[in-house]
């Protein structure tokens, strides 16, 4: 083994003893009590798998990521240009900060009988429901970025007498882009806690609705525990890919130091 | 020689109520095609000095003229300030081509190319600021800086936070390329070796709210070196101005 294979083995073992202890807890605990309803690892594993073979799994995951592309995406053409504008402009922050710092708070299930309301039980309803709860941070997120940029370099913008536009393209808004993507981080994953729970209010698919369906028909709780790992696996990736976002160089200035 | 950068009777106080002198009702005048380095006791409001200078800070009272015309900011006059404002997000090529407003595409690049050589940044085109070190970081700084073809230079600081080895260094490739693009300097600097080193005249500063004490003329051949008689003899006048032996 190399080096850094065995760098590598260290970093990642104990996380994986962690796994297989509780693992093994959770199986130990349901053979011993013997229980009818609680499922087993075991079980659990050949209920996703019964999934994956009649392509359902992939059918609601597919509702599940199609929801949240639809409602994060309006929240970032909607919040990021909206957050350059209140951090740059300090009259639009004084006016509409006090309403974001209103809503931000509200969490996302209380918009749930208003969006029924006002949607229907559609995709609609999901769809606004991620919108409203991940729009916010990213708003505040780009403006605190925008507010952040040091005046030594809007003075050296200014004195190279650039275009409105290419003070912008150049210096605002990657100088602001840090933040911004710390905002799209916080935003998505806040987006992909939602549409679970949006999911198991009336929708015939999505993985919150298959969590839902498998109780309610019959008590499938092996369906119900891999419904919930397989959102932690898809969150986990979703935070990994904003994660490589990070590191792309136009950005990394900010975080390496 | 004409006047290239006046300051006549300039004053600036900080805060309300309460306020701050800082420059008082102070005179200058700076010529083409000079290096004049400005010292003072710390805090004397040596920064806040070449602001004005620069057009960046409002006086109060009195009026700083380039060429006889009331000072802007703008690219005849390049400022660059104490902690570097090279923009980390932007590669050392796209930084040198900031201000080249006019060229488009390839002859941009080739410009920005060509300064970049011209301070030895050769080969680092595409790097980020953050892969650079200290001394790499103020060649851009510079090279950004004449890449706009400025008149005059403001510099706060510019060596400050480089290592005496790199300081004299960057201070010797800056003075080779000012004898061949002739430019009017301001050098704001703590270091009176350094002010000797690089400047034509020495202005001394008193303490605030600051105004010129003396001037000193530096009447010694280039290339210089620091330890030389000469350099150690007007930097130790200087510091006898300043009030420390």
């Amino acid at each position: 083994m190399t080096r850094a294979m065995i760098a590598r083995a260290r970093r990642t073992a104990p996380s994986l003893v962690v796994f297989a202890v509780l693992i093994g807890a959770w199986w130990a605990t349901v053979t011993m009590t013997g229980s009818l309803i609680f499922p087993t690892p075991g079980e659990v594993l050949t209920g996703a798998w019964g999934l994956m073979q009649d392509g359902t799994l992939f059918e609601h995951i597919g509702a599940s990521l199609f929801r949240v592309a639809a409602g994060y995406g309006l929240a970032l053409l909607v919040a990021v240009p909206l957050g350059l504008w209140m951090g740059w402009v300090h009259g639009a922050f004084l006016t509409l900060n006090p309403l974001v710092q209103i809503l931000r708070p509200i969490s996302p299930i209380a918009w749930i009988p208003i969006a029924i309301l006002w949607f229907g039980v559609g995709n609609a309803s999901p769809i606004f429901l991620i919108f409203i709860s991940s729009v916010f941070p990213m708003v505040l997120q780009t403006a605190n970025g925008v507010h952040g940029i040091e005046k030594r370099y809007l003075r050296a913008a200014e004195n190279f007498g650039v275009s409105r536009r290419k003070l912008f393209s150049q210096v605002v808004i990657p100088a602001a882009m840090p933040q911004i993507v710390v905002g799209m981080r916080v935003g998505l994953g806040v987006a992909w806690l939602v549409v679970v729970a949006a999911e198991m209010i009336a929708l015939r698919s999505g993985l919150g609705y298959l969590i839902i369906d498998s109780r309610n028909a019959g008590n499938r709780y092996d369906l119900v525990i891999a419904g919930m790992v397989v959102i932690g696996l898809i969150g986990l990736v979703l935070d990994g890919l904003m994660r490589l976002l990070e590191s792309h160089p136009s950005v990394r200035w900010r975080y390496a130091s | 020689m004409r006047p290239k950068i006046t300051l006549q009777g300039v004053s600036k106080a900080y805060g309300n109520g309460e306020a701050l002198p800082v420059v008082d009702a102070l005179d200058l005048s700076i010529r083409e095609g000079e290096i004049l380095a400005v010292v003072g006791p710390s805090g004397c409001g040596k920064t806040t000095l070449l602001n004005i200078m620069a057009g960046f800070v409002a006086p109060d009272s009195g009026e700083v003229r380039v060429d006889e015309r009331p000072v802007v900011p703008d690219k005849k006059g390049i400022l660059m300030s104490q902690q570097g404002s090279v923009f980390p997000w932007l590669t050392v090529r796209q930084n040198l081509m900031f201000g080249l407003n006019g060229a488009h595409g390839g002859d941009a690049v080739a410009t920005a190319d060509q300064y970049a050589s011209l301070v030895g940044l050769r080969g680092f085109e595409t790097a980020y600021p953050y892969q650079l070190s200290g001394g790499m970081l103020k060649r851009v700084e510079f090279a950004r800086a004449l890449a706009v073809k400025p008149e005059i230079l403001y510099m706060d600081e510019p060596f400050s936070a480089l290592d005496a080895q790199m300081s004299l260094r960057i201070r010797n490739e800056l003075l080779n390329i000012l004898q061949t693009v002739r430019k009017t300097v301001v050098l704001v600097t703590h270091d009176v070796e350094e002010a000797v080193h690089m400047a034509d005249r020495v202005a001394v500063l008193t303490a605030r709210p600051t105004r010129i004490q003396t001037v000193f003329e530096v009447d010694l051949p280039r290339p210089r070196a620091v330890a030389s008689t000469g350099v150690q003899a007007l930097r130790a006048a200087i510091l006898r101005e300043l009030g420390v032996d």
